[in-house]
């Protein structure tokens, strides 16, 4: 049990501070807002309007906790990685296990919340996109569980390095669209959904995954996932009686970094790390590090950091995992980078792949791709850190679905 | 150039004394590359009152396949802002009275900058702009550029646009407003024309400019029977189709946008004297 003396200065006061953002019009500071054609406004102010209604009700409130303790597995462990911290000799790490959720990610989090909507407001087909696979199969495991049509849309390219997760998808009763327009990523299956939607908004709910596109997705993707950071709130309050130094999560879109960081914001001690992709390196044309090479611009519904040439055209992403291959990001991240409240560094693909191994190796854990590249940073903030410091690094999802990726490049065929 | 002589509120003066309607064609700039002013001379000359003319964007969420990969082609191409500007100035040198109304996304210009963007815009001889993303919500600095130049701003309106949205459009457009005929992206399905005439008589209820017609027009029977009930009949993906076969079939492509125009222009007409 945590001693009330020690736990007291954690506790917050609302009144005096509070992190009121987005604004009603889903505004971050200049970032985020609504920017899409008149044809999707009406879909987005129905769903905004059930959302704003829902996430206040206790009913849902109930619903949406008892999915996610019963179906999802919650409350997910924050494992005191031992061998990890010794070996790096500094800060003692945490990692929050979200790679033990149902279907192995972060991502069912918002897909139950988003499902329990999608029934409340009648829809009987759930449309979704996916760059790594995790949120289609989510959303394919939510819609089989209400028995909901699910389509989803996948970059041709993420179609093939993540068969996997198509195949799992196609167990589940869901169609997968292969996109072959752009750079056939996960950018190009964001546009595949919202056309679809624009067709079809009586009866369709479109299960976006992750905390980008217009209001008011960025807030309400953010809100499911913000029980990662309650929970680990809790957890390391019990576990150490005090809170972290540092919390690091990887950041495509970054919802599972959001999740983590949203419950903290308020809590100025604790440093923000959102490690975003710098594939090959951020000096080469081919990573998707967008808040340290990129500019703010508008794509896909938000004002945001964006890989962009000058000219305006989106500059395709590189990543060796899919899920961060994005040349847009959240924009509740591009506002808490320009007030200094979170860091975005970058990890390379190397990097990521040798926190993979380390991770694997030391603690019997094989992660995501993607959380490797949170691991890679902690890697490197670790040592320059005293022993009595804690950092809490978000394990998103787990390491199953890139197991074809790595042994690629290890020259093998599995 | 001032309001007192822009050239959409003259262009629509000018049909209503003649009891027509306006018919707009879109094409994407650029693609064909080159051939862009070329085209657009043929438009008029078979009968075009107006010209949409978009320009390139590597994402065009709101657009179907057709135009999507006109957008793809262009980008490919390498075609800029700064090149669109310099295919109206081209234009403009042998037609001043045709309008002309720039149609894209927002990035674009976010990246160039609002203010440069309308001032290039308008010294090219751009008459309107219609952002696709930007809704009249988040419009204010880009509208007060606009209108400090004289140039209109086209808005959209759907058939799931609320009233309380229409009011509020409708307070702020000039020069024309777009009613998007169908749900969906450009390109798409076949028109209901009775729902489009309620619908557009509705808007005209709030409306104080004229109410154009686009998408599911695709040959000169959809575009009477548009031309019956709105101010003017937009058609997009119908040209850029033909357009997009230039590559294998050169000259002919071009003719055939042409002889579309020209079918679309008697078939409007002819309605008009047979009422």
């Amino acid at each position: 049990m945590v001693d009330l003396e020690i736990s007291e200065p954690h506790v917050r006061s609302s009144e005096e501070h509070r992190y009121e953002q987005p604004d009603l019009m889903g505004n971050f500071g200049r970032y985020g807002g609504r920017f899409v054609a008149e044809t999707l406004m009406g879909a987005l102010e129905d769903l905004d309007r059930t959302w704003r209604e829902l996430w206040r009700d206790k009913n849902f409130q109930e619903d949406f906790d008892r999915d996610l303790a019963d179906f999802v597995g919650r409350p997910s462990p924050l494992y005191y990685a031992e061998r990890w911290t010794q070996a790096l000799g500094g800060a003692k790490i945490y990692l929050k296990r979200e790679d033990l959720n149902h279907t192995g990610a972060h991502k069912i989090n918002h897909a139950v919340g988003q499902a329990l909507l999608a029934k409340h407001m009648g829809k009987t087909r759930i449309i979704a996109e996916t760059g790594a696979g995790q949120h289609g199969v989510a959303s394919a495991t939510v819609a089989a569980r209400l028995g909901l049509e699910c389509v989803v849309y996948m970059g041709a390219k993420d179609v093939k390095r993540q068969a996997l997760n198509v195949y799992r998808m196609k167990l589940l009763g869901a169609t997968v669209v292969p996109v072959e327009t752009g750079s056939q990523t996960l950018k190009d299956a964001i546009n595949e959904a919202l056309r679809d939607w624009v067709a079809r908004p009586e009866d369709t709910f479109y299960l976006l995954g992750t905390v980008c596109g217009p209001s008011p997705y960025p807030e309400m993707v953010r809100n499911l996932q913000s029980i990662i950071g309650r929970e680990a709130r809790r957890q390391i309050l019990e576990k150490e009686g005090r809170l972290p130094d540092a919390l690091v999560a990887c950041v495509g879109g970054g919802s599972n970094a959001m999740g983590l960081f949203h419950e903290f914001i308020l809590d100025k001690d604790v440093k923000l790390y959102g490690v975003e992709a710098a594939g090959h390196g951020v000096d080469t044309d081919k990573h998707a590090a967008r808040m340290s090479s990129g500019r703010p611009g508008v794509l896909q519904g938000a004002r945001t950091y964006l890989m962009t040439n000058e000219h305006g055209q989106i500059i395709e992403s590189h990543s060796v995992s899919a899920g961060l291959d994005y040349p847009g990001v959240g924009p509740e991240h591009s506002y808490l980078k320009d007030i200094g409240r979170a860091q975005y560094p970058a990890a390379t693909d190397e990097e990521a792949l040798a926190a993979f191994r380390k991770l694997t190796r030391l603690e019997g854990i094989m992660p995501a791709l993607e959380s490797a590249h949170a691991l890679a940073w902690v890697d490197k903030l670790a040592p320059t850190m005293d022993k009595d410091q804690i950092i809490i690094c978000n394990l998103s999802g787990r390491g199953d679905k890139d197991i074809h990726t790595v042994a690629a490049i290890d020259g093998l065929e599995v | 150039m001032s309001l007192e002589t822009n050239r959409i509120k003259t262009c629509f003066e000018r049909l209503r004394g003649q009891q027509r309607k306006a018919l707009i064609p879109y094409i994407l700039a650029g693609d064909p590359p080159g051939k862009t002013v070329d085209v657009m001379h043929q438009l008029v000359g078979n009968g075009a009152d107006m010209i949409e003319l978009g320009f390139p964007f590597s994402d065009p969420v709101a657009d179907g396949p057709v135009i999507a990969q006109a957008h793809e082609r262009a980008v490919s191409h390498g075609v800029t802002l700064y090149d669109v500007f310099a295919m109206v100035s081209e234009f403009r040198a042998r037609d001043n009275v045709t309008p002309v109304v720039l149609m894209g996304y927002l990035n674009p210009v976010e990246i160039m900058g609002y203010d440069r963007f309308v001032e290039l815009a308008s010294q090219a001889g751009v008459d309107g702009v219609l952002m696709v993303d930007l809704p009249p919500e988040a419009a204010g600095d880009f509208l007060v550029s606009l209108n400090d130049h004289g140039m209109d701003m086209i808005n959209l309106i759907t058939p799931t646009t609320s009233d309380e949205r229409i009011a509020k459009i409708c307070s702020i457009a000039s020069g024309y407003l777009y009613y998007v005929s169908l749900k969906g992206v450009t390109g798409a399905a076949i028109l209901n024309t009775a729902e489009v005439e309620e619908r557009v008589n509705h808007i005209r209820r709030f409306a104080s400019v004229p109410v154009c017609v686009g998408f599911g027009i695709r040959d000169g029977e959809s575009a009477a029977a548009i031309g019956r009930t709105a101010d003017g009949v937009i058609a997009g993906s119908v040209l850029v189709s033909e357009l997009a076969k230039y590559g294998s079939e050169g000259q002919a492509a071009i003719d055939r946008v042409a002889s579309k125009i020209a079918e679309m222009r008697s078939a409007m007409d002819d309605d008009r004297m047979n009422e």
